[in-house]
């Protein structure tokens, strides 16, 4: 018989396909440096599904607003390098730093209500930063985007280096915040606070009869997906140099729970994998057929739910009833 | 002022016809149905392809956009929307959201993603000036289907059998098929009635609202407004909801345009932080 305490000390150890997966990682930015564009693109969209993950599948809250803090971070890099200075580290930390702030206080409105008002408030959220996105031109380029993002050198311990048209140094810089995200996260969700979460998604009724203080938990980790989602936001703008309105686009919200349940949720990883099959796919379907992509899009959803989307990500339950 | 008043009672009327049919889904079967804004699409193709490919009359049109758009419904709800009740909130979001963009982009290819005109018949245009409040026919039809849909709804709820059957099944769904109800065929017929509903709504606000492929998307937002401010347990609910979201949005947008859609979002966002079932909930009304 194990403790309790072993018990969870065996969840939270290193899988050897978690090992795999981060060498892959590293990998692919030695192995196919030609492809580094996309593969900095499907790195930017993992690490936005990790953060969703982490209010939807280990806290349970259904979001239709997520892409908030992403725009929010990708124009407030965007606009920090333009106006202030060009470091991306420093611009980096701030577009972080005011997502979160966004995050926490956007969270009060969550906190209250059944499904729907929660996905009608993210949606507002979204659809207000869209709206103000839109409309002060005179700071964001309205419906135009914001051009003439000019990012500085990266300054690292092994020197600098300039951000190149082929991506590497992107892919690199979007990769080591991919990792240090996935590694922040991982701490997080086998914590007590990460159970704590997974306590109150499964009852919350019953977790705050055991004492557990729902409503803090939530603003905590709404902040902390917050500020991720900021990170993926201020990486696209920092990497491609631009940020328009499409960032606080339903699509991209939509998108990202897509992305996210094709992956699966609740296991951290999912982003990633989900990320890889979504680009891949759709690079795919876009090169056959560019201007109908989304209605595929909609097919494989309707397909996908109507199967039940847990059997996708577990194969051995394709053949048994 | 009252000129404005009056387009904000039409636009509010007619958000409520074309949400309607949403409430009762997500009342009844607690779905949630991103996929409303799709019926609502169907009955405005439906009337303008009709008016404008098969000079069909306006007035014939609205029926059959209605009866369109009920039929769509009704092939749909049992092959797709009927497996997905039980199913979480997560599911049925990424359900519907998938149907749209099937909508939308079925859409495009068919008919193309240009905006669709309508011309309305030569005795709906125009205005009538009393004093100074200029009234405009097109709006004063609208305002003067939707009270007679409104009122035929509000007695078809509260005083036919099948009404009383449909708030039972509404308020405790096992206990009414229990009883002996057809719960299965009483969602069937509400669904297409709503679907119906809508198409009829969509094919009135072609005019107002413009019609385009990415419609079911642009008042997706809209109609849930409608729906979680106004609350799901009855039909005036709704009805207040969406009167305060037209005339909200029509003022809005005359004396603040620089501020757009600004104005309903927060609006939004204040009740739902006040009240997070809705401005109207029925005391006691479950769920």
């Amino acid at each position: 018989m194990k403790s309790a305490a072993e018990g969870l000390k065996h969840a939270a150890r290193w899988r050897w396909w978690e090992l795999a997966l981060l060498g892959g990682l590293l990998l692919s930015w030695l192995l196919l440096p030609g492809h580094a564009l996309l593969l900095n693109e499907i790195a930017i969209l993992a690490l936005f599904a990790l953060s969703l993950d982490l209010i939807l599948g280990y806290s349970g809250i259904v979001s239709l607003g997520h892409a908030a803090f992403f725009g929010f971070g990708s124009y407030a890099a965007a606009l920090f390098a333009k106006l202030v200075m060009p470091d991306p580290w420093i611009g980096m930390g701030v577009a972080i730093a005011l997502a979160a702030l966004l995050g926490a206080i956007t969270s009060v409105l969550i906190l209250r209500g059944t499904d729907l008002t929660r996905l009608m408030v993210t949606l507002g959220v979204a659809s207000i930063l869209y709206e103000l996105a839109n409309k002060l031109d005179w700071l964001t380029g309205g419906a135009d985007g914001l051009q003439g993002v000019v990012m500085g050198p990266l300054l690292t311990p092994f020197g600098r280096f300039d951000f190149d048209i082929a991506g590497r140094v992107a892919y690199a810089y979007t990769l080591f915040v991919l990792i240090v995200c996935l590694l922040i996260g991982r701490r997080l969700v086998h914590s007590p606070f990460g159970y704590s979460l997974q306590a109150l998604r499964d009852n919350r009724l019953r977790a705050a009869s055991i004492g557990l203080s729902v409503n803090a938990r939530l603003v905590a980790v709404y902040t902390i997906a917050a500020a991720i989602a900021g990170a993926a936001g201020a990486l696209l703008a920092q990497t491609s140099g631009f940020s328009s309105l499409d960032v606080f686009d339903f699509h991209r919200s939509a998108e990202v729970l897509l992305v996210l349940v094709i992956g699966g949720t609740g296991y951290l990883y999912g982003g990633i994998f989900g990320a890889i099959v979504f680009k891949l796919l759709h690079d795919l379907v876009s090169a056959w057929t560019p201007q109908y992509w989304n209605f595929w899009l909609g097919v494989f959803l309707v397909v996908l739910v109507l199967v039940g989307r847990d059997k996708l990500i577990r194969p051995r339950t394709w053949w048994k009833k | 002022m009252l000129t404005l008043l009056f387009d904000g009672i039409a636009y509010g009327m007619l958000l409520f016809v074309l949400a309607v049919g949403l409430a009762v889904t997500l009342g009844l079967m607690n779905f949630i149905n991103l996929a409303h804004g799709a019926f609502a699409m169907a009955g405005g193709y439906i009337t303008v392809l009709a008016m404008n490919r098969l000079g069909v009359p306006f007035l014939v049109c609205l029926p059959l956009a209605f009866l369109g758009a009920a039929l769509l419904g009704a092939v749909l709800e049992p092959l797709l929307y009927r497996p997905m009740y039980a199913r979480p909130h997560l599911d049925q979001v990424l359900f519907s959201i998938g149907l749209v963009f099937i909508a939308v982009t079925s859409v495009d290819y068919l008919v193309g993603s240009m905006q669709q005109n309508i011309q309305v018949p030569a005795w709906l245009q125009g205005r009538f000036d009393i004093s100074w409040v200029g009234i405009g026919k097109y709006r004063l039809f609208i305002i003067v289907v939707c009270a007679a849909l409104t009122l035929a709804l509000q007695w078809v709820l509260s005083r036919t059998r099948f009404g009383s059957q449909l708030r039972a099944s509404v308020d405790d769904r096992r206990v009414a098929g229990g009883l002996g109800l057809n719960v299965n065929r009483i969602f069937l017929l509400t669904f297409a009635v709503g679907s119906g509903l809508a198409g009829l709504g969509g094919a009135l606000g072609a005019e107002v609202l413009g019609l385009d492929p990415s419609f079911p998307l642009k008042f997706m937002i809209y109609f849930l407004i409608v729906c979680s401010v106004g609350g799901t347990t009855t039909i005036t609910g709704p009805l207040l909801a969406a009167l305060l979201l037209g005339i909200a949005d029509v003022m809005g947008k005359y004396y603040a345009p620089k501020l757009g859609a600004f104005i309903v979002y927060t609006l939004m966002i204040v009740i739902l932080l006040v009240r997070p079932q809705g401005l109207f909930v029925r005391a006691g009304g479950g769920k």
